[in-house]
């Protein structure tokens, strides 16, 4: 197997964009991506999304990008896995390159969740659930981290405040981020006397609904300083990893056993460990998840990882920074993109072009993106060449 | 929802079906085609005893469309006394009723409807025990 590296990436704004269609999202993204690596051609392309069927009436993906990027005939393929489809489109974009299949791989996530109403919204997102047994019954994804709260309140002791540290100090990374979908900072007040969703989630604990598409460029590691002026970012860690559907599965509600799995298999391929990784884009799509993350990821230890985004710890200057990009909650959630732009937020990151969220020295950095209540979890590990 | 599918659900949603582990002995609800325990492909058919205890818990306030009217509700995972866990409704509740630990029964009750014309949707609910 050959080693991979990223030269290319790309970005749209996120946000409520009622002016573009999927097609456009996405072709915007792997354009700016196409244009930062300066490569010019590719050689096939992954696309990450999650519900074009039920947000906007399309299916085959795959070809309608390639048709519309101009790359027809290359090979295309949307790959599905909830929200963690962007994750798993950069994951077999890296198996194609590290196989020799390609040189030229563009990965990419896009969703267009805005062209439906709000309860409409909330369907397809349930359907990343156990659709027979968990949202029949009347739960929503807000509904299910919320129960995820609750028994880590109950056992852990986790509070309300430190619930709201989470949005609070992502806001405030995501002010300094130009494409975020909401760069306001908050306070914990706001945080807390926020509308409760499902108890005790405030609206401003969970991820917002977004446009929005990212886009990278996957090469083999000992092409890249030819192919690319760009500043390459090796992969040096991936895993992949699945739980139980239904979060009433299982055992323990209050670890995500995927993201546990993923992590581990992602430290030992690259050699490194926790306490090597200087800054982490997780999952928050809702403020528990980053708690539980952080914990499952290792950075701290079980029933700990509230008391430590109260302290500051996960702050930019942090013990370690997480989600410098703001997170899915400022920077915004398009479901399918989200975990190919948390790729492009660590790659700009190690690129030292992070402008004032920039983390000091930072040379190694990890992705953690989920699909669903943690049934689907994706981890890269990212080294400056 | 499709007729057939509504009515291939009955026995689960009606009668708490579950299915037995014919080695290993692990209920499962609802059933499957091999155990994720011991692998074995023979299971027996079995009601679940009614009876169990919420694990955790919360109340929708902003639900999915086809449950718009019966917000804000609560919701429970209840771990049935039987061995399998599942997600539901609980209602009839009084103050201080929605906690880790309450002991709870399944009742049949009507889930939600497809507008006017549509399916009824019929299966359990929780209620205090």
């Amino acid at each position: 197997m050959r080693d991979v590296a990223i030269i290319g990436v790309g970005l749209t704004k996120f946000g409520e964009l009622w002016e573009c269609t999927l097609r456009d999202l996405f072709v915007e993204a792997a354009l700016k991506a196409i244009d930062d690596a300066g490569v010019d051609h590719i050689d096939s392309m992954y696309v990450g999304c999650m519900s074009g069927g039920l947000f906007v009436g399309q299916e085959h993906i795959g070809a309608l990008m390639a048709d519309y990027l101009g790359q027809g005939p290359i090979p295309a393929s949307r790959v599905e896995s909830a929200c963690a489809s962007g994750g798993l489109a950069l994951k077999s974009g890296c198996i194609e390159v590290a196989s020799g299949l390609s040189d030229i791989v563009l990965v990419g996530g896009v969703e267009k969740m805005t062209d439906v109403g709000g309860d409409e919204c909330t369907y397809a997102l349930a359907t990343a659930s156990d659709q027979e047994w968990e949202a029949f019954n009347g739960i929503t994804f807000p509904g299910l981290y919320a129960m995820m709260a609750v028994a880590h309140m109950h056992k852990y002791g986790t509070t309300a405040r430190q619930l709201a540290s989470v949005p609070v100090k992502n806001h405030d990374n995501g002010s300094k981020n130009p494409t975020a979908q909401f760069p306001q900072k908050i306070t914990i007040e706001d945080v807390l006397e926020s509308v409760m969703v499902a108890d005790p989630l405030h609206i401003l604990d969970c991820s917002p609904v977004t446009d929005g598409a990212a886009a990278a460029i996957v090469v083999p590691a000992d092409l890249a300083k030819k192919l690319s002026k760009k500043m390459p970012v090796k992969i040096i860690g991936m895993g992949h990893a699945t739980d139980t559907i239904a979060l009433h599965s299982r055992p323990d509600i209050t670890t995500l056993g995927a993201v546990v799995k993923a992590a581990a298999n992602a430290y030992k391929m690259s050699g490194k460990g926790p306490k090597d990784i200087q800054l982490c884009e997780v999952h928050d799509c809702f403020s528990i998840a980053e708690i539980m993350v952080t914990e499952d990821l290792g950075f701290f230890e079980k029933g700990k990882g509230g008391p430590a985004v109260e302290k500051g710890e996960t702050r930019i200057g942090g013990k370690i920074a997480i989600n410098t990009s703001g997170g899915l909650k400022s920077k915004g959630h398009p479901v399918g993109a989200s975990g190919v732009a948390q790729a492009v937020e660590i790659v700009t990151q190690l690129r030292g072009e992070a402008g004032d969220r920039q983390v000091k020295g930072a040379r190694i950095g990890m992705t953690e993106n989920m699909g669903g209540t943690g049934a689907s979890a994706i981890v890269h590990i990212m080294e400056v060449m | 929802m499709s007729s057939p599918r509504n009515w291939r659900e009955y026995p689960r949603r009606y009668r708490y079906e579950a299915a037995v582990c014919k080695k290993c002995g692990k209920w499962f609800f609802p059933q499957r085609l091999v155990c994720d325990s011991c692998g074995h492909r023979e299971f027996e058919p079995k009601r679940m005893k009614r009876t169990g205890t919420i694990v955790t818990h919360t109340i929708i306030r902003t639900p999915a469309k086809p449950f718009a009217d019966q917000a804000p509700y609560a919701m429970a995972i209840v771990q049935m006394d039987d061995g399998p866990r599942l997600t539901t409704q609980v209602v009839d509740l009084n103050e201080g009723q929605l906690k880790i630990g309450q002991k709870v029964r399944l009742e049949f009750r009507k889930v939600n409807e497809e507008g006017k014309s549509g399916i009824i949707h019929y299966g359990y609910k929780a209620v205090p025990a």
